[in-house]
């Protein structure tokens, strides 16, 4: 236990550096909303210059980043100017649909990655194995941002899937089955460009993983002693080489992340993505701040839930803190 | 084929791919930001060797463009004037290279252009555009990745050699670094930098994020060789002759952390140069006019252009080949190091 006390330690200090040094460079960039709105001929310096003073953008670093701490603990994260309104519930209308994408990605992507993954390393060298590592290659070579194109244009010019959104107009009306049904098909696309993108460096891990403990010595013993094939690659040799494939599950939760911002743009999908995007170009600081707070935080939460698995899967870890 | 001859095929490759992307003036037939209002989302020329009449000609040619009043539906159509292409032809002024002014192209035609991979909204040509759009996006790539290793080394090093609490404090500065997904941490930084710039200004501030956003990995794998590189005989040896600091990292300690830190610039490069795509995709990277790989394809975020016009796909295909030889590269160096220092996983 005092190892994951200590994780959840190491987890807490993360977030508030990265708090610190986000607000840090937020308020070091150049220009703000209120700057944006000099442009407009119709406001006046001195309405710009009370609206910052309404908003105590004038006082000074230390007292804001308090102000700001404060209000997080309130629930509101600060105060989003292009809205109107506190960031806390706006963003988390759209982390709830990033985290919904990225949680069914992920939980796709390696339950194909497993299975690919044991059959290539139980068939090393031979045509299965050759194909997967062929497939795995080109998939490889195509970065996310072209495949999750690609797939636009497949639902373009098919018409089979959606191109964008969460749910079709109407959504209310629709029976609980229809529903689920128009969810799956809206998400379908984005999933696949996520799922395909995380995919073959997964399939690869899981090999090099798997084929490295079939050569170990219990396995042969194992073999020997007639346990069916099938319950020896996935119960035994998995198991054994479960280890580096958990830190590997904690490391494909941020790519997830980081790549389902990009397809969330493309696919218009109402996820953190394009709404982090318009609040860049808008200068609407403490979304931005909030945003990518939010991100470290399901970061730290996947890798804080690899952590949890070895924990229980790794009997050695167990012992070690134990020991100590 | 042995791992040498392998190495210096991706190399080669490679090489190849980028010398035609540094001489783009020489082999893209025109300006890239030469416009022509008349023929704007003009589909790819198709190149002929066989007339009409059937008869064949040595020399390649195309059909000229029939120009109508009403351009929008007169595009596909042709008339019988043959178009010769020509090659070693003298056109557009450029700089090869960036410094000697020169006016050969590789082809070209008299009369209308030939568009060999088609046109885009404001009729320039899309060949062209992805040779010059590759200059940008290639070359932030390899900055970003040469000033994220240069820092990455540095820090490495220092954290790693000097040790106490000089390397708990940049252990936890990378850790703060690899707390954020990449993505996220690109445009949060590019978000606190200024937004209006012009093409360099742009183009510099995307290599700046770049390599600060990169550093962290690199400098944690370089800590991991000098710790072990450190405790090593020869190195003890020359420390008890009294060697200095210096001499120690410039003779020692240095050179071992060379293999790691090429095997990152191959895993880099590619991830930079496809980071810069993103941000230009995005449109917080290098604006228009100037092309580069990130903003030829932010013109499919339109609807009409992603139903209407193929040949806009077109520049996604054309980084395919960096890639499939970056990636051939990493993994030739990856054997290489034979497994002594894992690498962990790009993050794209």
């Amino acid at each position: 236990m005092r190892y994951l006390a200590r994780r959840i330690v190491h987890a807490v200090f993360l977030l508030f550096g990265v708090s610190i040094l986000a607000f840090l460079f937020s308020t070091l960039a150049p220009g703000n909303y209120f700057d944006e709105m000099r442009l407009n001929p119709q406001i006046s310096p001195a309405t710009a210059a009370a609206l910052r003073a309404q908003y105590q953008l004038d006082q000074p670093l230390p007292m804001r980043y308090a102000r700001w701490v404060k209000s997080i603990v309130h629930g509101e994260m600060g105060f989003s100017f292009a809205y109107n309104s506190p960031v806390a519930p706006l963003l988390w209308v759209r982390a709830r649909n990033t985290l919904f994408l990225t949680f069914i990605a992920t939980l796709i992507a390696w339950a194909l990655a497993l299975p690919l993954g044991v059959w290539s390393a139980a068939t090393l060298g031979r045509w299965p194995d050759r194909a997967l590592s062929w497939t795995t290659a080109t998939l490889l070579v195509i970065p996310d941002l072209v495949l999750a194109l690609c797939l636009l244009i497949l639902a373009v010019r098919s018409g089979w899937f959606p191109t964008g959104g969460l749910v079709s107009v109407g959504f209310e009306n629709l029976t609980p089955l229809n529903k689920f049904r128009d969810v799956a098909r809206h998400m379908a696309l984005p999933v696949a460009a996520l799922v395909l993108s995380a995919l073959p460096l997964l399939v690869r891990h899981v090999r090099a993983a798997v084929a490295e403990v079939l050569e170990a010595p219990f396995l042969r013993a194992a073999a020997a002693h007639g346990i069916p094939r099938r319950r020896l690659l996935y119960q035994y040799a998995l198991r054994a080489a479960a280890n580096p494939l958990i830190s590997l599950f904690g490391f494909s939760v941020g790519t997830l992340l980081s790549g389902s911002l990009l397809v969330e743009v493309v696919m218009s999908w109402p996820g953190l993505g394009p709404f982090l995007l318009e609040a860049i170009l808008a200068r609407d600081m403490y979304v931005v701040v909030g945003g990518v707070l939010l991100s470290t935080l399901f970061l730290i939460g996947g890798n804080f839930l690899a952590d949890v698995l070895l924990y229980w899967a790794d009997p050695r870890i167990r012992t070690r803190t134990a020991a100590r | 084929m042995t791992q040498h001859r392998r190495l210096m095929r991706w190399l080669l490759a490679l090489g190849v791919l980028h010398g035609v992307v540094a001489c783009a003036g020489f082999f893209a037939p025109y300006d890239p930001a030469e416009q022509d209002r008349e023929r704007p989302y003009a589909p790819p020329a198709r190149i002929h060797l066989m007339d009409e009449q059937g008869r064949f000609h040595l020399r390649p040619f195309c059909y000229a463009p029939k120009l109508a009043e009403d351009v929008s539906n007169s595009l596909r159509q042709e008339t019988r004037t043959t178009l010769p292409v020509r090659f070693f032809v003298s056109g557009a002024r450029y700089r090869l290279l960036g410094l000697v002014p020169c006016r050969l192209h590789l082809f070209g035609t008299s009369g209308a252009r030939v568009y060999l991979l088609g046109s885009d909204g404001y009729g320039r040509d899309q060949f062209s555009r992805i040779l010059y759009g590759g200059q940008i996006s290639l070359l932030s790539g390899l900055l970003g990745a040469s000033l994220t290793l240069f820092l990455g080394a540095v820090i490495g090093t220092a954290a790693g050699y000097y040790g106490g609490w000089r390397d708990e404090l940049l252990m936890r500065a990378i850790d703060l670094f690899l707390a954020l997904p990449w993505l996220y941490l690109l445009l949060a930084l590019r978000a606190f930098l200024p937004l209006a710039a012009s093409s360099l200004e742009a183009f510099l501030l995307v290599i700046v994020v770049l390599a600060i956003a990169g550093w962290a990995r690199p400098a944690r794998l370089v800590r991991g060789v000098v710790l072990s590189v450190k405790e090593r005989d020869f190195v003890r040896a020359a420390r008890g002759f009294g060697a200095t600091h210096s001499y120690l990292l410039r003779r020692h300690i240095l050179p071992e952390t060379s293999s790691v830190l090429l095997t990152q610039a191959a895993i880099l490069v590619p991830q930079f140069v496809l980071a810069e795509m993103t941000l230009s995709f995005l449109g917080l990277g290098v604006p228009e006019p100037v092309p580069s790989w990130g903003n030829l394809l932010a013109n499919l975020q339109q609807y009409s252009v992603l139903v209407s016009y193929w040949w806009m796909y077109l520049p996604a295909l054309a980084i395919l080949p960096f890639f499939l030889g970056y990636l051939g590269l990493a993994s030739v160096l990856q054997e290489r190091m034979g497994g002594a220092y894992k690498i962990e996983g790009d993050a794209s």
